[in-house]
């Protein structure tokens, strides 16, 4: 432990892990709050898993032609934005079933990602750092990137508390109080794929989901106000987050697995515990 | 589904509509809260079109479909009133205190912070009729507002409108006769088309008037009428 004090005064690229980490926490909590309280949890996952098209074709292209702002993040951050904003679309006006279009954004987005990856020019891409994530491969421009992202979702849930509270509980209500239920759905969408841009980068793509979800329904097994949940699924995840930051820094290994099955244990742990209220 | 509709309700009246399933009760409320469209004429509410009025008027549905999961009190629900009147994001202090107003005229201020799911049927319910009194309304649109509750708790709820009747204006959809004799001061008969009956009604002269329809049960399910009212049609 002492080792890591040491290396965080020391070593710029652990204080960057750990500033990412901290503002991330920050918006796992929040957002995940609400994936879990409004049950969307698949939408998560499939933005999550689309990205990597997104980010495969920035690789590709910015390569190709060499563009040097069409980073991996720019390309996770637009592509989660069209897939919520088309996930959004379909559940609201199509007339297709929500986990069909789920699915297909899964598994389009990987199949895109894994052949825009593979026909890359340069050198080879380690497909293994999106999927599984490595918060100590944070730079300097990552943690702006995070921190950009954080202020930009932690005020729209501010400001916008709420209305996504009552679109999310009572859309036709909401409504008829001149909040508008599509608007609102679209942007809880919009910031829940912000976040999972951010979450892939810690815990990588097959594991995101866990990460978002896990703190923020350990909490509601124990609480009833959503802003409680929200306060301890913060807590949770900066527990979570900087334990991840430091047992990946002691053992030097990847440390998504890990955080993800002591978050699986202490919420499958919570169910020894009667639910409140149950 | 409606033609040749047209009534007026003076201030601090209270109009019950009963009618047939079918007859355009709810397409009549939809007119009302402007959700629907008329294809000919107007309507007019508080001097206003229903999309502006909405700001006025506090409309209770008949339940709401909700997760049980959810994570939120009582008050919270009822601060949804105040939605248009957000600040910056924040409800003001005075929204608080219309929200705890409206959930004391209710008479449930003592489970403001008890989370909704919690919550007995008929006190449920009583949130949301406090939920559309926390906008301060002038008109109050209650759709069946007994139709899921137990009688036992039916009572407590009733109480809590005849308070209201005399504060505001009240336009109530109900299939139950009791309702319409405690609360109502006029009837409006809805079927396709639409009949007043300007009475002080008693349960009983209500009864009367649906002679005609000869579908009057007299247990719970049964205060309610259903099926084919020709009473509608009756003059």
């Amino acid at each position: 432990m002492s080792e890591f004090i040491e290396a965080v005064q020391t070593i710029p690229l652990i204080r960057y892990a750990l500033l990412a980490g901290i503002v991330s926490s920050l918006i796992f909590g929040v957002v995940g709050s609400f994936v879990v309280t409004r049950r969307i949890g698949y939408i998560a996952a499939a933005i999550a898993h689309g990205m990597l098209g997104g980010i495969g074709a920035a690789i590709f292209f910015g390569r190709k032609f060499d563009i040097a702002w069409l980073t991996p993040t720019v390309g996770a951050v637009v592509s989660s934005l069209i897939f919520a904003g088309i996930i959004g679309w379909v559940s609201l006006r199509a007339r297709e079933r929500e986990d069909t279009i789920i699915g297909a954004i899964w598994a389009f987005g990987m199949a895109a990602g894994i052949l825009f990856i593979q026909y890359a020019p340069g050198k080879n891409v380690n497909l293994e750092s999106f999927l599984l994530g490595n918060i100590l491969l944070t730079s300097k421009s990552d943690v702006i990137a995070t921190v950009v992202l954080g202020v930009i979702v932690l005020t729209l849930v501010g400001l916008f508390y709420h209305k996504l509270v009552a679109v999310c509980f009572d859309e036709e209500f909401a409504g008829l109080r001149g909040v508008s239920s599509q608007m609102y759905f679209l942007l809880l969408l919009a910031i829940t794929a912000l976040s999972m841009v951010l979450l892939v980068r810690v815990a990588g793509i097959v594991l995101s989901l866990a990460l978002l979800v896990l703190p923020a329904a350990t909490a509601s097994r124990f609480f009833r106000r959503l802003w409680l949940i929200i306060l301890v699924s913060i807590v949770l995840s900066l527990f979570y987050n900087t334990g991840g930051l430091i047992a990946s820094f002691q053992l030097d290994t990847l440390t998504g697995p890990f955080i993800v099955i002591i978050a699986s244990v202490v919420y499958g742990l919570t169910f020894l515990v009667k639910r409140k209220g149950a | 589904m409606l033609e040749d509709v047209s009534f007026t309700v003076p201030e601090r009246e209270s109009l019950c509509v009963i009618g047939p399933n079918g007859g355009g009760k709810s397409t009549l409320m939809k007119l009302l809260l402007g959700l629907l469209e008329p294809t000919a004429g107007a309507i007019s509410i508080l001097g206003m079109s229903a999309v502006k009025a909405r700001r006025d008027i506090g409309y209770v549905p008949q339940a709401i479909r909700f997760d049980p999961l959810f994570p939120i009190s009582a008050l919270d629900i009822v601060l949804m009133g105040r939605l248009d009147r957000l600040k910056l994001g924040v409800f003001s202090g005075k929204c608080k205190r219309a929200a705890e107003a409206a959930l004391d005229e209710v008479g449930l201020a003592d489970i403001a912070h008890r989370p909704f799911s919690d919550l007995s049927g008929g006190q449920r319910q009583r949130v949301l009729i406090a939920r559309a009194l926390a906008c301060e309304p002038k008109l109050l649109l209650l759709d069946e507002p007994t139709a899921n509750i137990d009688l036992s708790v039916e009572e407590a709820l009733l109480d809590s409108l005849e308070l209201l009747r005399e504060k505001m204006t009240i336009l109530l959809v109900t299939h139950d006769l009791d309702l319409v004799s405690r609360i109502g001061d006029s009837v409006l008969c809805v079927n396709h088309r639409i009949h007043r009956h300007n009475l002080p009604l008693s349960g009983e002269t209500i009864r009367e008037i649906y002679s005609g329809a000869r579908r009057v049960e007299h247990d719970r399910r049964t205060r309610h009428i259903q099926g084919d009212h020709s009473a509608c049609e009756h003059e």
